[in-house]
């Protein structure tokens, strides 16, 4: 069994195209909100220092935000890795498992 | 002299020797040395993540900056976090089917290993360096002022403590002394945040309405401590991207069997690095009420303290039986942190010289295991003697810096290479050569004539250069591939690793 077979293989080109689909929209999307906080927090000051509960400002629970979407991006990718990545990787593996070249 | 203090730290000490001695016996192969024979589960790896990320200047530094200076402080946690995200998605999978100890294992499956090896053990030794240095000069500094002991000797104790772990230990006693830190770290860290928002009866309106009353509404505006959003965005840039390149965390990937517990021991380090981050919060304003910040910065001008004295206040004020209690716990917590780091920064930066450019450069490969273990264990020695040396020379000296040069340098180096070596089919060693060389030095570089290091007469106007370091990485490595041909690699080792990556097939 040779790796470019595999790599050749329309089973792992699947994978890698769902793959790359999910990755690059989990790390746009993450990207654009967290550098949304220190662009609206440096140059949007006035609008973020607007008190919306007590004397918490939209600053505070933008930043507090950040943890929970952060956390709410892993919980999808761990979601989605174990459901549509893993399996197909599993069978890859299964298949391919005897006669490689080390 | 603080005598429930020291009692505190010699139980720790204790607890983490026996671990240490319990470990030894498991140690004779590299496997095992470096990557603790792979037998960590992905919630152990999850803690020992959480233990060896969270240094004494995330819990003890950001409680202080955001008691003396408010919503600023925030912006590091926020960053440290996010991190994980790229960690996650990009980084600890592929690592962990692709590799063996350390991320030079990586790059040499499709590029020439000589070159792209001792390039990535010299940012690794230099990345290392200056996070280790950072940590002993903090921690020497903390325990003078926690226990009295004079600075010098507790670098020397310090170091020492460092070499057992690791020469001993190895990873495995590494590890575990890592989770028993994280489980103490967020024992600390939750019974004082319960205690401080309980004052408010746990309404965070209250909590905050509080601190404004006392402190004005500006203490919860950004702005205090950064003036200029480029800065903000420029660290941000180091955070986020420097975490996914910081040797003794993508290390501790290949402790775990398969690429789904790496996947898990990110998710639960995450749970605890963000928690932990939003109490530190609570703590850094919960310290600036109840303590004040002149308080504080009258103990430590950097505002190092700020936890400990809360601890003490909470607990009923100096000289009384609990603020002493509590004072000798929690910085006994935070002296738990800095040994659980200095051991991983140890370890990275011996597998870097010892598996990468002493076996697989110096000697082609060519080493019995042995061999390997033993230069290995002599090589954690090495770095500990030298962290101890370095640690004592820059006594009194700002180092703050060298923590954010860290994260700097691990973001332009080793981020541009590690991410081209997994996904760009045409990436060659040319490239993997510049990008590791004009990241380090330009990150160093402009570290150097900016105004961390020069002052007002720098440079360079940004103290964090990651804006213009991190693109000039990847730019190198990209033009580094694009102006150079090779004709000894074939292309059908990337079809190798690209399928080891993403199906962890062979994964060792």
């Amino acid at each position: 069994m040779k790796w470019d077979k595999i790599a050749q293989s329309e089973e792992f080109k699947h994978l890698v195209k769902i793959k790359a689909r999910f990755m690059t929209i989990a790390i746009i999307f993450s990207t654009v909100y967290y550098f949304a906080l220190p662009l609206s927090v440096g140059y949007l000051k006035p609008f973020m220092i607007q008190k919306v509960s007590g004397s918490i400002n939209i600053a505070y629970w933008f930043a507090l935000s950040q943890f929970f979407v952060a956390w709410i991006i892993a919980g999808v990718y761990a979601r989605v890795a174990n459901r549509s990545f893993d399996p197909i990787a599993d069978k890859i593996r299964r298949e391919n498992a005897g006669g490689l070249e080390r | 002299m603080n005598f429930l203090g020291i009692g505190m730290f010699i139980v720790i000490v204790a607890i983490t020797l026996m671990i240490t001695y319990w470990a030894s016996h498991h140690n004779k192969t590299t496997t095992e040395f470096y990557a603790a024979g792979r037998s960590i589960s992905g919630i152990q790896n999850g803690f020992a993540i959480a233990g060896d990320y969270m240094s004494a200047a995330s819990f003890l530094g950001i409680a202080g900056l955001i008691a003396l200076n408010g919503y600023d402080g925030f912006m590091y946690s926020v960053g440290w976090l996010v991190a994980y995200i790229v960690v996650l998605i990009l980084v600890a999978e592929p690592m962990r089917n692709s590799g063996r100890y350390t991320m030079a294992d990586v790059l040499a499956y499709r590029l020439s290993p000589i070159p792209v090896r001792t390039a990535a053990a010299a940012s690794t030794l230099v990345i290392s360096t200056f996070y280790m240095l950072a940590q002993m000069v903090g921690a020497g500094t903390l325990i003078k002022m926690l226990l009295g002991i004079p600075y010098e000797g507790s670098i020397i104790f310090i170091g020492i403590m460092m070499i057992l772990y690791v020469t001993f230990g190895g990873m495995l006693g590494t590890t575990w002394v890592q989770i028993i830190k994280a489980g103490l770290l967020m024992f600390g860290a939750i019974f004082l945040t319960f205690w401080v928002l309980g004052k408010f009866h746990f309404n965070l309106v209250s909590f905050f309405d509080a601190i404004t009353g006392k402190l004005g509404q500006s203490f919860l505006e950004p702005g205090k401590l950064y003036k200029n959003p480029i800065e903000l965005v420029s660290l941000g840039m180091a955070l986020v991207l420097g975490t996914a390149g910081m040797p003794h965390i993508l290390m501790r990937f290949y402790t775990v069997p398969t690429a789904k517990a790496a996947r898990t021991s990110v998710l639960w380090a995450m749970g605890l690095i963000g928690s932990f981050y939003i109490m530190t919060t609570f703590l850094g304003f919960g310290a600036a009420y109840f303590v004040g910040g002149d308080a504080i910065k009258a103990v430590d001008k950097g505002g190092n303290m700020a936890a400990p004295l809360l601890a003490q206040t909470l607990g009923g004020g100096k000289g009384s039986l609990g603020g002493e209690f509590l004072l000798a716990f929690i910085s006994a917590v935070a002296f738990a942190t800095i040994l659980a780091v200095v051991a991983g920064l140890t370890l990275a930066a011996s597998s870097a010289f010892a598996h990468d450019f002493y076996v697989n450069v110096l000697k082609k490969g060519k080493a019995d295991e042995v061999t390997q273990v033993r230069v290995a264990k002599r090589t954690g020695v090495v770095v500990g003697v030298i962290a101890i040396a370095l640690g004592i020379l820059a006594k009194g000296q700002n180092v703050a810096y060298l923590v954010a040069l860290a994260f700097a340098v691990a973001s332009s180096a080793n981020i541009p290479v590690i991410l081209f070596a997994i996904f760009w089919k045409r990436f060659n060693t040319g490239g993997a050569v510049a990008g590791i060389i004009v990241g380090l030095v330009s990150s160093v570089g402009l570290m150097m004539i900016g105004p961390q290091v020069m002052g007002k007469a720098a440079l360079f106007p940004l103290g964090n250069p990651g804006i213009v370091s991190i693109p000039l990485g990847f730019l190198a490595a990209y033009f580094g591939t694009i102006f150079t041909t090779e004709k000894t690699v074939h292309s059908d080792k990337f079809d190798e690793l690209y399928v080891r990556a993403n199906t962890g097939l062979g994964a060792e």
